[in-house]
């Protein structure tokens, strides 16, 4: 019984880890070096492949009548193979970050909430939050090396009017020079920095409260954890939108959407739920958790179902007022992801994924009360969501050279290894049940 | 047809000691009508042995109903009674139908199953409820025993009543 208190990290769990890490390796040297041998005639070939219809011409023609820079982000100095690692390296910071913070919000959320029925199980959501420091290197780090090739807007030449010889810069783009008030390297930098630094150092403070109740007990740090864990909520919910709109919406500069934001905080909830719930699941599989039963399990069922439905919400309510409102410089981010033949099939299948099957699959009772249907839906959610911010970075930054080969699934596992090593790693650091938690009684009573 | 009804009315000060007394009593071979309690006692649905409810069935036919109701509604004002141009969109469209359908699905399943509800609790207009005890929308639990569904004699379930913790246990007969 005590050895089921802590969750132990086996050398056999270590070396899947390490497996998937080592194939996902192997996978994205392949895709690099096949992105690489691809070279010149990579972008003839996939011209033609997408030009089928004309479109990627006319969308080329569309970027020079309205920009005057007829190739983005990636091509400004032509297409090189290592934006496709650049951009898939930061689709991959994006995706995990988000599985982190959630893990750290939804934890927060408990507290204030003062919820009960959580109580066993916070433990999960808190391992989750171990990859926050690390992905935060990671987003810094990659950054850093590739801000010139992932967003448009870092490059000093577009606000340049005039350039030596007193002519007009051909590359002066009015629109990007308008946004230079909020999108500015000090300026990205420094809220890149604060919110990494905040999420970061709520972490620990959080993760310090709880395990020093382990020792201590009695109902201090419970309140200590209330207080720090309502001021990171507030603070989340702001540097979250803007974060999103930094580093995800930027990369299409002369888009907007004041949905998005929210749209990706959608996006990344449902993931962290999904994890949250597999994760418990798993343990559950594996002997651990005793004191959760069924209906801890139906519950975090309702919270995948219903976040799924809240994320369609939000991915509909973005899309719809695009398509009514039908002004082109607001359509052209949907347009460019249906009139491709790379992005459109991922489009459907976005949806399909992330709505319409956890939407059946766990309609009824039953299927949340079901191990094996949890697994599958939450598996499909999570896989359904790499596909979404690969959506929302993948056209921006590559235009027609983007596509999913093995680059992409390698460096998803690369991520995946690291992420389970590090989230498992702290999880088995500690208790994996709160044992002085002052509402750890109702937990173990929780039936609906 | 004899349209008289008897019952036994037991009635317990303490939702601990009817949830106690429930499986007892109907271990023993009685089985009880209804219980009514003040407030909502967690767990009494399993001890009685209820079966899950069919509400869900009613929200899904309500719900289908209002989806089906909602497209043909657009599309026919929208498509045939009255096409109307609206930003250069089709007439029949599917992105602008999404939230009437959603909206009117939510409306009539919620709005048809308050309906289910009412009629399945015997709270319908014409539904004449038997009210057992006043007490029982006060403090006191009652349970109600139909005398003619059970062969055990009257006596008997009286004291398998008062013998699991029953504060008053009397007589209550209905003329309808």
């Amino acid at each position: 019984m005590s050895q089921m208190d802590q969750f132990e990290f086996t050398g056999k769990q270590k070396r899947n880890v390490f497996l998937i890490l080592v194939i996902g390796l192997v996978l994205m040297v392949l895709g690099i070096f096949i992105e690489m041998s691809g070279g010149g005639g990579h972008h003839e070939e996939h011209g033609l492949l997408n030009n089928s219809s004309g479109q990627v011409a006319s969308l080329m023609a569309h970027d020079q009548a309205e920009g005057s820079h007829a190739e983005e982000a990636g091509g400004h100095h032509g297409y090189h193979w290592y934006q496709r690692l650049y951009a898939n390296l930061w689709i991959n910071n994006m995706y995990f970050m988000g599985i982190g913070i959630i893990g750290l919000f939804f934890f927060a959320i408990q507290y204030v909430a003062r919820a009960g029925w959580s109580a066993s199980i916070i433990r999960v959501m808190l391992a989750y939050a171990h990859w926050i420091p690390y992905g935060a290197v990671l987003i810094i780090l990659v950054f850093f090396l590739a801000n010139h090739d992932l967003f448009h807007w870092t490059h000093e030449s577009l606000y340049v009017e005039f350039l030596e010889d007193g002519s007009p810069n051909p590359e002066y783009d009015e629109i990007i020079v308008g946004k230079a008030g909020f999108l500015n390297m000090p300026f990205y930098w420094a809220r890149m920095l604060i919110g990494l630094g905040v999420w970061t150092g709520a972490f620990f403070l959080l993760r310090k409260y709880t395990l020093a109740e382990d020792q201590e007990g009695g109902t201090k740090y419970y309140h200590k954890s209330v207080t720090t864990s309502a001021i990171f909520i507030i603070f989340f919910a702001v540097s979250s939108s803007i974060l999103a709109w930094d580093w995800i919406m930027s990369i299409d500069t002369h888009w907007y959407s004041t949905m998005f934001g929210w749209y990706i905080f959608a996006s990344w909830f449902v993931t962290g739920l999904a994890s949250i719930t597999l994760m418990t699941v798993w343990l559950k599989k594996l002997g651990y958790l005793p004191m959760v039963n069924e209906n801890h399990i139906h519950d975090l069922g309702k919270f995948v179902f219903g976040f799924s439905i809240f994320w369609t919400y939000i991915w509909f309510s973005q899309f719809l007022l695009i398509y009514y409102a039908n002004i082109p410089e607001e359509t052209v981010y949907f347009w460019e992801r249906l009139n491709s033949h790379t992005y459109a099939p991922l489009f459907y299948l976005n949806l399909l994924l992330n709505f319409f099957l956890p939407f059946l699959l766990l309609m009824t009772r039953d299927s949340k009360r079901q191990w094996l249907m949890l697994r599958i839906v939450t598996s499909i959610v999570i896989v359904g969501h790499f596909i979404d911010f690969y959506l929302m970075i993948t056209p921006g930054t590559l235009k027609a050279h983007g596509g999913i080969g093995f680059m992409e699934i390698g460096t998803y596992l690369v991520y995946l290894g690291l992420f389970a090593f590090v989230v498992l790693n702290g999880l088995s650091r500690y208790k994996l049940v709160p044992a002085n938690h002052p509402m750890l009684e109702e937990s173990v009573h929780h039936h609906i | 047809m004899d349209l008289k009804k008897n019952y036994l009315v037991g009635v317990f000060d303490d939702d601990d000691v009817l949830l106690n007394a429930i499986p007892k009593i109907r271990e023993s071979g009685i089985k009880i009508e209804d219980v009514y309690t003040p407030f909502p006692v967690h767990g009494i649905e399993e001890k009685l042995g209820y079966k899950r409810s069919k509400m869900s069935v009613a929200a899904f036919c309500f719900g289908m109903c209002g989806t089906s109701f909602a497209i043909w509604m657009q599309t026919w004002m929208l498509g045939f009674d009255w096409p109307m141009i609206i930003g250069g969109k089709n007439f029949i469209s599917a992105p602008p139908f999404v939230p009437v359908t959603f909206e009117l699905t939510v409306l009539i399943g919620s709005l048809g199953m308050v309906g289910t509800f009412f009629v399945m609790a015997g709270l319908a207009p014409w539904a004449k409820p038997r009210i057992f005890d006043l007490r029982s929308t006060d403090d006191k639990h009652v349970m109600a025993i139909d005398l003619a569904a059970n062969s055990r004699s009257e006596n008997e379930i009286q004291g398998m009543l008062q013998s699991n913790g029953a504060a008053e246990v009397y007589r209550k007969d209905f003329e309808d």
